[in-house]
C-alpha cells in the first residue's frame, strides 16, 4: 500500500463519516417517527437544523469561561477523530495505528468530560445536574464497554480494531458464541451512551429526567450546532465500532480501490438495518428512572464477562 | 479452533441458553418470565435437534418433539392461563436487589465452569465443551428459585432447572433413555399442574402468593 492512496482513503473516509452522521440521525428519527405512526420529520432534517444554527448569532452567558465556548471545537474534533480511526469503509487506514480500542474509550471519556465540566461551567442548576448524571452513566458504561471489546480482542489477540476487523471478516466463517453476549452487553451500552431511550430521550427538553440536552442547554447558534453535530458523529462512531466488531463483512483493504463500491453498498444497508432497529429498540422501551441505569449498565458489564468466560469455555 | 458447522451451532445454543436463563434471573415482570422460558425451551429444541441430526440418533428427535410441544407451547399456555385466572400480573419481588442476583449469578458460572472442566474432559460426545453451561443454567434456576418471593416464579425456576438437565444429557451422553425421559417430561406436566391446584389453595389461604406468608408455623 503506497502511502498517497492511504491518504486519499482516510480523507474520503472522514469526509464521509462526517456528512453522514447527521443522515444517521434523521434516519433514526424518521423509523421512530414511523413506529410511532407519525409523518417524521423527513430524513434530512437534522441538515437543515445544522444550516439554520449555523446562520444565527451565538449568544453566550456572561459568566461563561473559555472552556465553555472551546468545548463544542473540542467535542467536534475528538469525534470526527474517532469516526476517522474507526475502519468505516477500510481498513489499515494511516490514521488506524493512532489508537486501539482502549484508546477509543479514552476519546470518548476525554470528550465526556470535557461536556460535563462545560455544563457546570455557566452554573445553571439544570446543567450541574445534568453533568452529574452523565459522569455516572459514563462511569458505569465505561467498563461494560472494554469488557466487550476485549471479548472481541480474546478472539482476534489484539486489541486494534483492525486486526479485530481482519481476523473475523476476512477469515473462515466462525459461530463465535461469546460474540452472542458481546454484542448484546454493546447494543446496551451504545443506548446509554448516546443517550438513547431507556437510560435518556434524546428528543426531551426541559424535563427533569433529561441528561444530554440538560448540559447543552446554555449553547446556542454555532456551537450548538457542534454540539449536535459531534453527538450524531459519536452514535455513527459507536454504530461503526459496532458494524466493525460484530458485523465487519465487506470493508475493504486500504489502497484497494474495487473494494470501495462494495465497502460503500455494504455500510449504507448495514447503517440502515442499524439506524431501523435502533428505532425499534427505542420504540419498544420505556425510559428508565435514573436509579434504574445502574441495573442496565450493570446487566451489559454482566453479559460482557460472561462473553469472556464462555469464550474460555467453549472456543478455546 | 476449527469445530464442525453442527458443533458451532450447539455451542451458539448453549450460549443463549446461559444468556436466557439470566434474563430470567433479571425479569420483573411474570409474564416476560414465561415467555423466556418459552424461548430457552425452544433453543432446547433447536440444539437437541442439531446433536440429533450430527450423531443420528432417532430417539432424540422424539425427545426434541416432546420438548417443543411440552415446554415450549403446552407449560406457557397452562402459566398464561394460571396467572389470568389468579389475576398476577404485577411485578416480581425478589428477596435480594438485581444487580447482587447477577454477581451471585456470574459467580455461579464461573464454580460450574470450573465444576464440569474435568468431567467434560472424559466425555467424547460432540457438545462436551457445553456441558460446564449446561451447569450454570441449572445453578442460575436454582439462585431464581431461591431469591424469588412469588410462588408462580419459582415454579418457572423449576421448570428453568429441569430444562438445565436436559440439556446437560443431550451434551454429555446424547440424552437419557426414552422411557426416563418421557417419565420426567410427564413428572414435570403434573407437577405444574399440580402447583397451579396449589397456587389456588395458598392464594385462598393466605390472600397472597407470597410464599413469605408459609414461613410462620403457628396460625396467627
Amino acid at each position: 500500500m503506497n502511502v498517497a492512496s492511504g491518504i486519499v482513503f482516510q480523507i474520503l473516509q472522514s469526509v464521509l463519516v462526517l456528512l453522514i452522521a447527521p443522515l444517521m440521525v434523521g434516519w433514526v428519527n424518521q423509523c421512530r417517527a414511523w413506529l410511532q405512526n407519525k409523518s417524521g420529520p423527513g430524513i434530512w432534517q437534522p441538515y437543515k437544523v445544522l444550516n439554520k444554527l449555523f446562520h444565527k448569532d451565538a449568544v453566550l452567558a456572561h459568566n461563561a469561561s473559555p472552556l465553555f465556548w472551546a468545548t463544542p471545537y473540542i467535542l467536534f474534533g475528538s469525534m470526527w477523530l474517532a469516526g476517522g480511526i474507526v475502519p468505516v469503509l477500510a481498513t489499515s487506514l494511516p490514521f488506524a495505528p493512532a489508537a486501539d480500542v482502549i484508546a477509543l474509550v479514552g476519546l470518548f471519556a476525554f470528550a465526556r468530560v470535557f461536556i460535563a465540566l462545560a455544563g457546570m461551567d455557566v452554573g445553571t442548576s439544570f446543567g450541574t445536574l445534568g453533568a452529574r448524571r452523565e459522569m455516572m452513566i459514563g462511569f458505569l458504561a465505561e467498563p461494560a464497554m472494554l469488557m466487550t471489546l476485549f471479548t472481541a480482542s480474546l478472539i482476534s489477540q489484539s486489541t486494534s480494531l483492525v486486526t479485530i476487523v481482519e481476523t473475523l471478516g476476512h477469515g473462515d466463517l466462525v459461530i463465535y458464541p461469546s460474540m452472542a453476549f458481546a454484542a448484546a452487553g454493546f447494543v446496551m451500552v451504545l443506548l446509554a451512551e448516546n443517550g438513547r431511550i431507556p437510560i435518556d430521550n434524546p428528543s426531551t427538553h426541559l424535563e427533569l429526567t433529561m441528561i444530554h440536552e440538560a448540559m447543552i442547554l446554555e449553547y446556542s447558534a454555532r456551537h450548538l450546532a457542534l454540539v449536535e453535530w459531534a453527538a450524531s458523529l459519536k452514535l455513527t462512531a459507536y454504530v461503526t465500532i459496532g458494524i466493525a466488531i460484530f458485523v465487519p463483512w465487506g470493508i475493504a483493504q486500504a489502497g484497494d480501490w474495487a473494494g470501495i463500491p462494495v465497502a460503500l453498498a455494504a455500510l449504507a444497508l448495514k447503517l440502515t438495518i442499524a439506524g431501523a432497529g435502533l428505532a425499534l429498540l427505542e420504540a419498544l422501551s420505556a425510559k428508565m428512572r435514573i436509579f434504574r441505569a445502574p441495573e442496565f449498565l450493570g446487566t451489559a458489564f454482566m453479559l460482557a464477562t460472561l462473553g469472556m468466560l464462555v469464550h474460555f469455555l467453549l472456543e478455546t | 479452533m476449527n469445530l464442525p458447522l453442527h458443533a458451532q451451532i450447539i455451542n451458539l445454543c448453549a450460549a443463549l441458553l446461559l444468556l436466557l436463563a439470566f434474563a430470567m434471573l433479571t425479569q420483573r415482570r411474570i409474564r416476560s418470565l414465561i415467555n423466556l422460558f418459552s424461548a430457552q425451551g425452544l433453543v432446547l429444541v433447536i440444539s437437541t435437534l442439531t446433536v440429533a441430526y450430527a450423531t443420528h440418533q432417532t430417539h432424540l428427535y422424539y425427545s426434541a418433539l416432546l420438548t417443543l410441544v411440552l415446554k415450549v407451547m403446552l407449560l406457557p399456555w397452562i402459566m398464561h392461563r394460571l396467572i389470568r385466572k389468579l389475576n398476577v400480573r404485577w411485578d416480581v419481588e425478589s428477596v435480594l436487589n438485581i444487580p447482587a442476583t447477577l454477581l451471585i449469578g456470574i459467580v455461579l458460572v464461573i464454580f460450574a465452569f470450573n465444576l464440569a472442566a474435568p468431567i467434560s474432559q472424559f466425555s467424547d460426545t460432540i457438545a462436551k465443551s457445553t456441558l460446564g453451561i449446561a451447569t450454570a443454567c441449572i445453578f442460575l434456576a436454582f439462585l431464581m428459585m431461591i431469591t424469588r418471593r412469588k410462588a408462580i416464579s419459582q415454579v418457572i425456576g423449576f421448570l428453568a432447572m429441569e430444562n438445565g438437565l436436559f440439556f446437560a444429557a443431550t451434551s454429555a451422553t446424547y440424552g437419557m433413555p426414552m422411557v426416563v425421559e418421557l417419565g420426567i417430561a410427564l413428572d414435570v406436566l403434573v407437577g405444574t399442574l399440580i402447583f397451579g391446584v396449589f397456587f389456588f389453595h395458598i392464594r385462598e389461604k393466605f390472600e397472597s402468593l407470597d410464599i413469605h406468608h408459609l414461613e410462620k408455623l403457628k396460625e396467627r
